[in-house]
């Protein structure tokens, strides 16, 4: 039983990271490709290490699980966030389907701060 | 919190007891602990313990139901030929005010598939939220105050 549940959900874990690396092909623009790829991605490998999880239950592996999923969670959005900030204030072009951009003119100059030294 | 710190530590007596390291073990033991400490909650009446946990497990099924949801309407929008996003950048005004309140709000959002958080202005007051399904922007806006920023507050706040 424990072996079907784990064996679906490694496949399941594979086709979003699938998807997720699909999509970094397939999507407009930087911000949306970044959706992508850390929510379909940690999603993705988030099942495929709950499916190891599930299927040794050592403690030694169970910890791992834990900490590679916490640290997944932790540094993906972070990361995201980053490249999605600095792909904006360079100036990157947003694809012609956004419809509403309320960060414009805000502090997205890159002269915003200047460089102290 | 040193309840929590006593309830993890009563898992882990159950999971050395039963000499088995699965998590369900530890999930279970947790559970098993929670009822325990309840059962003598009244020898610690300055805890606010039983009224953060269930919270927090709100926030946890809350977050996981998004992850699902949401991932699935990515997961449509790659995978099929025509596109179907309409992206758009919303300011959020934000009633998280700390450092760590901030980062978990902006986090969350990043973590839950479709929202992704870009820039916080500089008065710390609104974040801007870059959103690929957007149909209505003030629906947006009160859906990430009402939804995820008040789950987290009502977990960080006292």
């Amino acid at each position: 039983m424990i072996e079907y549940i784990s064996g679906l959900l490694v496949i399941i874990g594979s086709f979003f990271c699938l998807v997720a690396s699909v999509g970094l092909i397939r999507l407009p623009d930087v911000l949306t490709r970044m959706h992508a790829a850390t929510k379909a991605g940690s999603l993705g490998a988030g099942l495929l290490v709950t499916a190891h999880a599930l299927l040794y239950p050592q403690l030694g592996i169970s910890l791992r699980a834990v900490t590679i999923v916490a640290l997944l969670l932790f540094t993906a959005p972070v990361a995201a966030h980053l490249i999605g900030r600095t792909a904006y204030r360079s100036g990157e072009a947003l694809s012609d389907r956004t419809w509403i951009d309320e960060l414009k003119g805000q502090n997205n100059a890159l002269d915003d701060h200047p460089p102290s030294d | 919190m040193p309840l929590f710190i006593l309830n993890i530590f009563l898992a882990a007596v159950l999971m050395v007891l039963t000499g088995s390291g699965s998590i369900s073990v530890f999930f279970l033991g947790f559970a098993l602990g929670y009822v325990i400490l309840w059962v003598t909650s009244p020898l610690y009446p300055q805890t606010r313990y039983f009224k953060k946990l269930p919270k927090v497990l709100s926030l946890v099924l809350y977050f996981l139901k998004e992850l699902l949801v949401s991932n699935l309407r990515v997961l449509w929008e790659v995978i099929t030929p025509r596109h179907i996003s309409r992206p758009g950048i919303i300011g959020v005004p934000l009633s998280a005010r700390t450092d760590l309140e901030i980062f978990m709000v902006a986090n969350l959002l990043s973590l839950t598939p479709g929202t992704l958080s870009v820039d916080l202005s500089e008065d710390r007051k609104i974040l801007f939220v870059h959103v690929m399904f957007l149909e209505d922007a003030q629906a947006a806006k009160a859906g990430i105050k009402n939804g995820l920023e008040k789950r987290v507050l009502e977990v960080m706040q006292p």
